[in-house]
């Protein structure tokens, strides 16, 4: 039999064959496996050396003289809610309507280039937004300021928002705007009364996540918000923010202000997770829904 | 006929007349709303078209003071005010392709594992922990770069590579710790969520037949990876690939703290080194000539243009693929 004379062959390369496929098979769980270990690693370590680091003196407290031991962040926490706050102001409306305008009336010209644009603009490196941002307000203002920060951020912030926004105002079913404009709804009405309303809280998702993406960021805000030892509240002037405190605490040669940039950087991991897994439990019963 | 003609014009006319405003009436509001938001979109062009405008205003000094020479000159000296972006252009370069080369085994395996391979439940843990590696601050990776990875490279990996892969070019040198190497490997976790979920999506939109077809045949599980989902989809993962490579070129914070910042070429990946946007971070602030100033500025507005290309790059492999229709 012809068979029988090539079982040891055949043999030979299906083991070969099982063979390799449980080393694939093993590798690609072994690489998913160091992803996992790399985010424990990294957020392990943070809890391990910023838990100590945060007591009640750390939220009120701001930084003392150079080599005095203790102090807080409470400037760097008020300036980035600030600089936040100013951002989202000028960033949200901003991003909503241009993803409004992209998923209403951006079929023409002007949608595709506006569509491009936002996609360049969110690849610009954070870096280069704070030069623009450093040209456009730090130069004409003449010092530092958290405004120029702020619109740093927005500048940020808007790619995100208008894509979201965007992609989930596609998902609204055509019949939903013609039912208000056959009741004789004006457009303008539907649009922001009909659709956009009636997804507002996935819409939200996408806001908090740029939020969340902006409240991390630092080099925007190295040349324009700057950095202030004192706590602040106001917008033309220079301010301190969680992100820029913790690069100039890490790289100065003090073991207290090491101790600090470490509490800092447990402050700010928690806000951004917080962040992302309330906007991930805001989306998932409504995908499942569907 | 003529009559009917032209009473039928007049008729016609009249009514559109009559409807022209008519819904010039009704539809005012709605024509603002539109031209409001034209203008509010429209912001989204001018502000990308002014950040290449200021750059390029505060950059000319320097422009018109080196001009070509700036790009292959090699040296970066602040004090003597002579400024050639070789060095910061080298760093970016060396450190991505470095970084992309760690990452994409690494994001293509997780990928395929989540697409492929997992159970549902395993499949969704392991996509949100790969999220949360991208939602962590840049500034963290710094930090935890600067106090855990430099020591931990500078005490055992640099050693062992210098002592048993010494004869390399790319493995001499003291052990520093912050340097090339420690650059790469940070911006190697940070581009790898990027990279990894855009290939799993790409992963997804392969046709189930393709699967079913292969292991119907008689083929393992690695073989039905590699002959239908690898193959189906080479395109969109170098799609996937770019785009991380476009994060990593223009990556700042951590890559400013772990790189050393010198601004030296050397082949050796345990040397300090600095890269582009490190350069523009680590001395803008302290820049005190108008020439550094518009120097840096030069760096940045080169940055922008590489990001830029890249970027628009990625996006038309991955917009002609959504045209051809992805797979479906």
């Amino acid at each position: 039999m012809i068979t029988g004379h090539l079982t040891p062959f055949l043999e030979a390369r299906d083991t070969r064959r099982r063979v390799s496929n449980l080393v694939a098979c093993g590798t690609l769980t072994f690489l998913s496996g160091v992803a996992i270990g790399a985010l424990f690693l990294v957020f392990g370590y943070v809890l391990y050396r910023g838990f100590p680091a945060i007591n009640w003196a750390f939220f009120i407290e701001t930084p003392r003289p150079v080599g005095e031991v203790g102090g807080g962040l409470a400037n760097a926490m008020v300036g980035s809610l600030i600089i936040l706050l100013l951002a989202s102001l000028l960033g949200i409306p901003w991003g909503i309507l241009t993803g409004v305008y992209l998923s209403e009336y951006g079929r023409g010209r002007l949608g595709s280039a506006v569509r491009f644009c936002s996609d360049m603009l969110s690849s610009v490196p954070s870096i280069v937004i704070g030069l623009f941002a450093y040209a456009l307000l730090v130069v004409p203002m003449k010092h530092f300021s958290a405004l120029a920060g702020s619109v740093a951020l927005a500048v940020m912030m808007v790619p995100t928002i208008a894509r979201s926004t965007e992609e989930l105002l596609r998902l609204v079913p055509n019949h939903i705007r013609e039912a208000g404009l056959a009741l004789g709804v004006p457009r303008w009405k539907v649009i922001l009364l009909i659709v956009l309303r009636g997804n507002l809280s996935a819409i939200l998702t996408g806001v908090m996540l740029a939020i969340a993406r902006a409240s991390g960021e630092t080099a925007p805000l190295l040349f324009t918000a700057l950095n202030s030892r004192f706590l602040s509240w106001r917008v033309d002037q220079p301010i301190a923010s969680l992100p820029v405190q913790i690069y100039t605490y890490a790289i100065a040669p003090f073991d207290d202000w090491h101790r600090q940039a470490w509490g800092g950087a447990l402050v700010l991991v928690v806000f951004v997770f917080s962040l992302n897994l309330l906007a991930r439990s805001v989306i998932r019963p409504k995908m499942t829904r569907d | 006929m003529p009559d009917v003609n032209t009473d039928l014009g007049h008729l016609k006319e009249l009514a559109q007349n009559k409807f022209r405003s008519f819904g010039k009436e009704i539809h005012k509001p709605d024509r603002n709303f539109l031209w409001f938001l034209r203008i509010v979109a429209s912001a989204v062009i001018a502000c990308l078209l002014s950040v290449g405008l200021f750059l390029l205003l505060k950059a000319w000094p320097a422009l018109y003071h080196t001009g070509l020479r700036f790009l292959y000159t090699n040296t970066w000296d602040p004090v003597g005010d002579v400024y050639g972006a070789l060095p910061v252009v080298f760093g970016t370069l060396l450190s991505s392709f470095l970084a992309l080369i760690l990452s994409v085994p690494l994001s293509l395996g997780i990928a395929l594992f989540v697409s492929e391979l997992a159970p549902r439940r395993l499949a969704r843990f392991v996509s949100f922990t790969v999220e949360m590696l991208a939602a962590i601050p840049s500034v963290v990776y710094g930090l935890w770069g600067i106090f855990v990875l430099a020591p931990w490279l500078r005490t055992v990996v640099e050693p062992f590579l210098g002592t048993y892969f010494g004869f390399l070019p790319f493995f001499q040198g003291p052990p520093y710790g912050v340097g090339m190497l420690a650059a790469s490997l940070i911006l190697a976790v940070m581009i790898t969520p990027t990279i990894s979920s855009i290939a799993r999506e790409i992963f997804r939109a392969v046709p189930s037949n393709y699967r079913e077809a292969a292991l119907a045949l008689g083929a393992t599980r690695w073989e039905m990876i590699r002959l239908s989902v690898l193959s189906a989809s080479w395109s969109g993962v170098l799609g996937a690939v770019v785009l991380g490579l476009g994060r990593a070129l223009g990556e700042t914070m951590a890559v400013t703290m772990v790189i050393g910042n010198r601004a030296d070429i050397s082949l050796s990946l345990f040397s300090p080194g600095q890269s582009m946007a490190s350069v523009i971070a680590n001395e803008y602030v302290e820049a005190t000539s108008d020439i550094h100033l518009a120097a840096l500025a030069e760096v940045g507005l080169l940055l922008f243009a590489v990001t830029f290309l890249v970027n628009s790059g990625a996006r038309l492999i991955v917009l002609r693929l959504k045209t051809k229709g992805g797979g479906r």
